[in-house]
C-alpha cells in the first residue's frame, strides 16, 4: 500500500495564532466491508483503513476510528487550530498493519 | 352518544392494531440491530443517557446511492482546554454493523467533521458526542436509501 499517494488540501498554510485551517483529505482504498460475497458465494474478507490521525509535530490534533461503514476512498474534511508552526503528519492505518502517510508544512505567525 | 366508543375512536383502535401487527412482523432482525446500537451507545456514554441538542448531524433526507452518503457532524462547544468535545460516535441502526465512525477532537481542532458513509437501507443515523467532563449529547437523522450500500 506504500505506493498510494493521498491527496491533501489545506485552505491556507499560514495562519495567525488562534486561526483555523480547513483540511481535506482523500485516499484511494477499496474499504472492503467484509459483507460482500464473491461469485462463488464466499464472503470477501474485511480489509479497511481502521484509523486516521492528523498530528502536528507528533501531537495528535484530530483522529478517527473507521468502521466498515465508511465509503471506499475515504474522504475527510475537518478543521484544526494549530498553536505552532511545524509538520502536519497524516496517517492512515490498514487492517493489515500497513500505513499510508503524508506530510504538510504549516506556519503559525 | 351513549355508546362507549364513537366511530372515530373505533377507527383509531383498528388502525393502531394493524400498525402494531405490521411492526411485530419486522421486530426480529430490527430489534437485534437496535439492541446492538443501544449497547454501543451505552458503552460510549459510560451508562449516561444522552441529551438531545448541541450535536448537529447533517445528512441528505434521501440518499440515492447508499454506498456514499455525505455526512457532516458538528458540536456546539467552545473547544478550550477546559471545555471541549472528546469524541463523537456515529452509529447506523439499520447497518449489519451499527458502528460507522468515531471522531476524536482536541482543543486544537474545531468540533466539526465531514466524511462519506455507507448505509444499507432506510434507517436512523445517530450521532453521540461526549464532552471532556463526561456529559453526552445526541442527534438523530432518518435517511431514506434508494440503493443499499452493503452486500451486492
Amino acid at each position: 500500500m506504500a505506493d498510494v499517494k493521498p491527496r491533501i488540501k489545506l485552505d491556507k498554510k499560514e495562519v495567525a495564532q488562534g486561526g483555523v485551517i480547513e483540511v481535506k483529505t482523500l485516499v484511494s482504498h477499496t474499504m472492503e466491508s467484509g459483507q460482500r460475497k464473491d461469485k462463488d458465494g464466499k464472503t470477501i474478507p474485511r480489509k479497511i483503513l481502521n484509523t486516521f490521525t492528523c498530528d502536528l509535530n507528533g501531537k495528535t490534533l484530530f483522529s478517527a476510528n473507521l468502521e466498515s461503514a465508511v465509503s471506499a476512498n475515504p474522504y475527510f474534511q475537518f478543521k484544526i487550530r494549530p498553536e505552532e508552526s511545524g509538520t502536519l503528519t497524516f496517517t492512515w492505518t490498514d487492517d493489515d498493519g500497513s500505513k499510508i502517510q503524508a506530510t504538510e508544512q504549516i506556519k503559525v505567525a | 352518544m351513549t355508546s362507549p366508543f364513537n366511530r372515530r375512536q373505533a377507527l383509531a383502535l383498528g388502525t393502531g392494531a394493524v400498525a402494531a401487527a405490521a411492526l411485530g412482523l419486522r421486530a426480529g432482525p430490527a430489534l437485534a440491530a437496535k439492541a446492538a446500537t443501544d449497547e454501543a451507545i451505552k458503552a460510549f456514554t459510560r451508562g449516561r443517557e444522552p441529551v438531545r441538542g448541541k450535536v448537529k448531524l447533517e445528512l441528505p433526507e434521501i440518499a440515492e446511492n447508499g454506498n456514499t452518503v455525505p455526512m457532516t457532524v458538528s458540536v456546539d462547544a467552545p473547544m478550550t482546554k477546559d471545555s471541549f468535545v472528546e469524541e463523537v460516535m456515529i452509529v447506523a441502526e439499520g447497518n449489519p454493523n451499527p458502528g460507522v465512525i468515531s471522531f476524536h477532537f482536541t482543543p486544537s481542532s474545531v468540533a466539526e467533521a465531514n466524511t462519506r458513509i455507507r448505509l444499507a437501507e432506510t434507517q436512523n443515523v445517530i450521532a453521540v458526542a461526549r464532552m471532556n467532563d463526561g456529559s453526552v449529547f445526541s442527534d438523530v437523522k432518518q435517511v431514506k436509501v434508494t440503493i443499499g450500500g452493503c452486500g451486492g
